[in-house]
């Protein structure tokens, strides 16, 4: 299993400013290792972020995102104390989803 | 784009003729109190703007690397090592099935926060002067029963290798930041260790007889986009090792003051620098302690 995700989810006026910082290797399918064989590719390819079971964001992710990936994003309409929750999904069927409440801007 | 190069070195001259005033007037001033005459102003001026061209342009650039380095700065990945070795700290691990959370990193048990920021220091109970990673695999051998091998085996991480060591590294080091480095040399062993570290700084040899001193004893020099600061001053070993460690987006790692040694190493075509050996520990000790006063800021990021 990956290690969590970080997030972090403030508001400031009416939208809320998200950050997310995902464990992931993003191996491009490019890349040999030190006996010549290729790495097979693994990477996220589908990223969604709901907030009170509504999508906020969805994005299809390829290889070239790089490794270890950070995620900014804002959408309006977010109260402080109510949670975002991400998910991600990789192409090996692998899937995390972690959680933050958002907080007010300090 | 043409004009606005002629423009920037006439302000670059401008600017060198009024400093230069200023100074020869500061000197005249301070020297007899006689009024300044404006006959040396003239002579110098001539000579200057090449310097003030080539001064300009370096600090550009030297800017334009900071940006970079703003940019990259939020969403360091660091904090999931952070996080990962927070979680390895509370872990009950090792053939004792105990946790971290009694190791003394030198300000009792289980004291973490600013403990970094005074390391390497030296400890009582295994005579020696130790570095925040020898210490964490002490703690590991006495507190959770691993051996030393298994305390110390391939302690630098890659994609098929994440070992706890970077990760409880990144956790203690978190636990210093905005402390002020004060490493002590009270204890003779401490002195010693910092004696040997300097000596070490300074050791040429190897296939290209180089020291650490050939990159790190000059003033602003680089190598391609990596500043190689000036070790043998204060300010500049200060902003160094207050940056360490640090997480490589070149390399998708975190790496420990350790690692970097060990690089530093292998880039002179040294012979293996063995990790938490002696050497290792004294070199951190004159580089650590040549940093006091300065803010610990890490982990950081670097290109």
């Amino acid at each position: 299993m990956s290690d969590p995700m970080r997030i972090r989810a403030q508001l400031s006026g009416s939208t809320v400013d998200v950050r997310v910082l995902m464990a992931h290797e993003m191996e491009t399918g490019q890349r040999r290792d030190a006996s010549g064989k290729t790495v097979p590719a693994w990477f996220i390819q589908n990223v969604t972020a709901t907030y009170n079971g509504k999508t906020v964001l969805s994005a299809q992710w390829g290889p070239a995102v790089s490794k270890n990936p950070f995620l900014s994003f804002r959408f309006s309409g977010g109260k402080v104390g109510d949670k975002v929750v991400v998910t991600w999904v990789d192409n090996k069927g692998g899937k995390r989803t972690d959680e933050a409440a958002i907080t007010a801007a300090a | 784009m043409r004009s606005e190069r002629i423009l920037t070195c006439i302000t670059a001259t401008t600017a060198a003729l009024v400093l230069l005033g200023m100074s020869a007037l500061a000197q005249a001033q301070s020297s007899s109190g006689a009024p300044a005459k404006p006959a040396p102003k003239a002579a110098p001026a001539k000579a200057a703007p090449v310097k003030a061209e080539a001064t300009r342009s370096s600090n550009a650039t030297v800017r334009e690397i900071e940006k970079y380095r703003e940019a990259l700065a939020d969403g360091n990945p660091a904090d999931l090592w952070e996080a990962r070795g927070e979680d390895l700290w509370k872990q009950k691990r090792g053939p004792k099935m105990a946790s971290l959370e009694q190791c003394d990193l030198g300000l009792g048990p289980g004291k973490v926060k600013g403990a970094y920021a005074q390391l390497p220091r030296y400890f009582e109970d295994t005579d020696k002067v130790e570095d925040l990673e020898s210490r964490l695999v002490t703690c590991m051998v006495m507190l959770q029963g691993f051996t030393y091998d298994q305390a110390k085996r391939a302690p630098f991480g890659s994609p098929d290798n994440k070992p706890a060591m970077e990760a409880l590294v990144a956790y203690v080091t978190a636990n210093s930041r905005g402390v002020k480095m004060n490493v002590g040399m009270k204890h003779p062993k401490e002195k010693e260790a910092y004696e040997i570290g300097k000596r070490l700084f300074f050791h040429r040899g190897g296939p290209h007889d180089f020291s650490c001193a050939t990159c790190h004893a000059q003033d602003d020099i680089r190598i391609r986009l990596q500043d190689l600061p000036n070790l043998t001053k204060k300010e500049p070993a200060q902003r160094a090792y207050t940056a360490w460690p640090a997480y490589r987006v070149s390399q998708g790692e975190l790496r420990s003051f350790q690692w970097r040694l060990f690089d530093c190493f292998r880039q002179q075509r040294f012979p293996e620098l063995e990790f938490t050996s002696q050497g290792s520990v004294a070199l951190t000790m004159f580089l650590a302690h040549n940093a006091n006063g300065g803010t610990y800021n890490a982990p950081s990021i670097k290109r």
